[in-house]
């Protein structure tokens, strides 16, 4: 960096320019959105150990019920449909918020957080229902893996919607100011990266699963 | 110099509404994602894929998906800002290759390579 002024200095010696890149420092949307993409990725790594440890254990059911047998694909289907749509009204709420029309912010996230609950009560439905099938997760080590993995992942969308409740109670006190507002491209990004999660787990689990 | 920052300011916040995407954007996303969650539904329920060819298959719509969502949802592009976000997203994807297929490959080779437990009973005697 400083050797870089240096020679911006000595090339052009009237230029009162700090040379930070292009054009100066990048602004505080980037960085903190740059910053919560490091985050993501952090915990992307930490879903691919219990994505590792399902496909490592996946076949050891200990005589207990296999994949095959459990999985339902239609409220698999279900509940990705809710997800992908959830995505969708969450990316229109972000553009609504930016464009300062509170009344369409509030409508799509109260479409996203029923998309988001309906997915959370089909998972808690399938978890309850395996578990009163003798299909827990101290079953088998396969059934031990599915509950860690899928259920992580419920965890994260349990978070989320309490992250969303808490950004619509900030625009509904503090206004879409620019603080708001990157805190909730914050939000937008973990719920898209759920939804990536979410397309590498129907996959591998309900869809290769249930073959 | 005045006029100049002025300018350089509206350019960014130009570029920024870019960054953020758009109606046209986000619905086209929807519209991939569904065809692709669709075809891969198609493909493990039907014979429409030779049968050993459909984790292959699955794998590769799992994938393109994949890349829908993070271009169309979380908009990540070739921009000049983007050049730190696709950079720690390829230190991301090489982690997690290597956490997934390190942990397969090694649980594998020591599942060949492990003792019937009869025969580890029986050297046990």
């Amino acid at each position: 960096m400083s050797v870089h002024a240096a020679t911006a200095d000595l090339t052009a010696p009237h230029a009162p320019t700090i040379s930070r890149g292009a054009d100066g420092p990048a602004s505080v949307r980037i960085v903190v959105a740059y910053g919560f993409w490091i985050f993501l990725l952090s915990d992307i790594i930490m879903f691919s150990a219990f994505f590792a440890a399902y496909a490592v254990l996946s076949g050891e059911t200990a005589g207990g019920p296999a994949g095959r047998e459990l999985f339902n694909l239609r409220n698999a289907g279900i509940e990705t449909l809710c997800l992908l749509f959830s995505s969708y009204t969450c990316g229109l709420g972000i553009l609504a918020a930016t464009k300062r029309r509170i009344g369409g912010f509030y409508l799509s996230f109260a479409l996203t957080f029923a998309l988001g609950a309906t997915f959370l009560g089909f998972e808690i439905a399938e978890f309850a229902g395996m578990i009163a099938l003798g299909a827990g997760p101290a079953r088998s080590a396969f059934l031990s893996a599915f509950f860690s993995l899928v259920g992580l992942h419920g965890a994260h969308v349990t978070a989320g919607l309490i992250w969303l409740a808490f950004m619509v109670a900030q625009i509904a006190v503090k206004g879409p100011r620019d603080f708001v507002l990157r805190r909730l491209l914050c939000f937008s990004l973990f719920w898209h990266a759920l939804d990536i999660i979410w397309v590498a787990l129907l996959t591998l689990v309900y869809l290769m699963g249930a073959r | 110099m005045e006029e100049h920052s002025k300018q350089q300011g509206d350019a960014r916040s130009k570029g920024e509404n870019e960054h953020a995407g758009s109606f046209v954007t986000y619905t086209a996303g929807l519209v991939f994602a569904v065809l692709l969650t669709g075809a891969s539904f198609v493909v493990s329920q039907t014979g429409l894929l030779w049968a050993p060819g459909v984790p292959a298959g699955l794998a590769v719509l799992a994938i393109a998906q994949m890349g829908v969502h993070l271009v169309f949802f979380l908009h990540i592009g070739t921009g000049p800002d983007h050049t730190n976000t696709v950079l720690a997203l390829a230190f991301g994807i090489l982690i997690v290759t290597l956490v997934v297929s390190g942990s397969l490959w090694i649980m594998a080779n020591l599942n060949a390579n492990m003792m019937a437990p009869s025969e580890l009973m029986r050297m046990q005697r």
